[in-house]
């Protein structure tokens, strides 16, 4: 890897663990102030059309992070596709929810609150929250609150999104990756003239468009 | 299907003046039904069952046969077929997630005598939802059903201008949209517009309070929270939210037009205002 590769990899990795640390302090919060047993956020990757585990909170943490589901799977898939937030008390009572997804978790709750994260018009993914306790009743208050936690996990997951994409295209086969793999390549002192050429490229656009 | 080819048919109501009213033309209108003085409950909705009242209800499907839905008149769902065009067929899959039949139930519990229309627009991972719920909400107003239920919406800015067509031809067309607030701060249609009726939640667990909001975008809150509606297998969920206000405020309008049926929506909507829970009408 070039110098520039590593240095501008090393610039977006370092973002890439902000935004993840965002999003599990966001899970966390929305966890302790509902006192539940679990919260989690699922990205849905739209190439795949599935659902990925992105921040848990809770039961299953530290175990979950990457595991997918088709994204219309249960009460995340029905968030996602109708766009509202949706708190269910009774899951096994519900036709939308998925059992054996849950299973597969390792850990089966019994109520749920979800709310689709949305940025602008994209739904980037579903904030989960797992089994308040059972005596506290559901207040409108409580519906509001959980928009509030979808908007900054909104926002931690697109940041979290932007990040890989800008590494995507500095690396490999990436769309930028050729520059930076030239850039990298030149001595320091061709370095200079080297930018100098492109600084002038730059003036040259600017003037004939 | 074009909808918005559709939209730019005018359909001018028979002897009525259209864009100007000449003085000759002044005796020939005639007002269906005025208001009193004082509007009350029992003058609007005393004594009526709903009973003659045609409610659509555009969502995920109804469960037949399900004891808290009863009757189901109609079913129709709005599919896609292989080259990709929408059309409205008839339906005897019933209800795909329980959602339809939760809204369904709802508006029977107010209004038992409805008639109920289901349009299937919504089911469990269901794509390109939009342009589904538009053919199935076209299809509704050329049904001129006088109560359809929606307790969907879109945040998808590229439907809002073909919606906002849509729900202003329902309103010239005495189709009375009543539908669901998006239960989070976020822009979504058509509940937004003026020319429906938009409803929220409110706490409280009777299902015939509903409060006027002077504040729009929300003009009415209606019951929401912790209902035991509908659903499937014959069954009932424990449910929150503005889906299901949105029928109880549905229910009460084909309560209403049970009783006056050729209210146009914006008598309606005076009515429901002065029939509210803060407001005068209502003690009455």
């Amino acid at each position: 890897m070039s110098d520039l590769e590593a240095a501008v990899a090393a610039g977006v990795l370092g973002a890439d663990e902000a935004h993840r640390a965002l999003l599990q302090a966001t899970v966390e919060v929305a966890r302790a102030i509902y006192g539940a047993k679990a919260a989690s956020v699922f990205l849905l990757d739209e190439e795949a059309d599935e659902l990925v585990f992105e921040a848990v909170a809770g039961e299953g943490e530290g175990e979950l992070i990457g595991m997918r589901f088709p994204a219309d799977t249960g009460i995340a898939g029905w968030v996602l596709t109708t766009r509202q937030p949706l708190i269910v008390d009774d899951l096994s009572a519900d036709t939308r929810w998925s059992r054996t997804a849950a299973e597969s978790t390792g850990y089966v709750p019994k109520s749920m609150m979800a709310v689709p994260l949305l940025v602008e018009e994209r739904a980037l993914g579903v904030l989960n929250v797992l089994d308040r306790p059972e005596e506290s009743r559901v207040r409108l208050s409580e519906v509001d609150l959980l928009g509030l936690f979808a908007n900054q996990a909104a926002i931690a997951l697109d940041l979290l999104q932007r990040a890989r994409r800008a590494r995507e295209a500095l690396a490999g086969e990436g769309r930028l990756a050729p520059l930076a793999r030239v850039a990298g390549r030149l001595e320091e002192d061709e370095r200079d003239a080297a930018l100098e050429l492109l600084r002038a490229l730059d003036r040259l656009l600017a003037e004939t468009t | 299907m074009s909808a918005a080819i559709e939209l730019h048919e005018h359909e001018e109501e028979e002897d009525l003046p259209a864009w100007s009213l000449p003085a000759e033309a002044v005796d020939r209108i005639r007002v269906p039904v005025t208001l009193p003085d004082q509007v009350t409950r029992e003058w609007a909705w005393g004594g009526s069952t709903g009973a003659g009242v045609r409610v659509c209800i555009l969502d995920s499907g109804i469960e037949l046969d399900h004891p808290l839905v009863g009757r189901v008149d109609h079913s129709v769902a709005v599919l896609r077929d292989e080259e990709g065009e929408l059309h409205v067929v008839e339906d005897d899959e019933g209800d795909l997630c329980g959602h339809g039949t939760a809204c369904a139930g709802v508006v029977r519990s107010l209004a038992p005598d409805c008639e109920l229309t289901s349009v299937r627009v919504l089911g469990a991972g269901y794509k390109g939802g939009g342009e589904t719920m538009l053919r199935g909400l076209a299809w509704a107003i050329e049904q001129e059903f006088p109560v359809v239920n929606m307790s969907l919406s879109t945040t998808r800015t590229k439907y809002v201008e073909r919606l906002h067509e849509l729900a202003d031809r329902a309103y010239f067309k005495r189709v009375l949209l009543v539908a669901s607030a998006h239960n989070m701060p976020v822009e979504s249609f058509p509940w937004r517009f003026a020319s429906v009726i938009s409803v929220g939640s409110h706490e409280e667990t009777d299902g015939l309070t509903f409060y006027y909001n002077p504040t729009p975008p929300v003009e009415f809150f209606g019951r929401g929270l912790d209902l035991d509606v509908a659903w499937l297998g014959g069954g009932t969920l424990r449910c929150t939210g503005n889906s299901f206000a949105t029928p109880h405020i549905a229910g009460i309008c084909a309560l209403i037009l049970g009783k006056h049926p050729d209210l146009t929506p914006f008598q309606l909507k005076s009515v429901l205002y002065q029939t509210a829970s803060n407001a005068k009408g209502a003690a009455a």
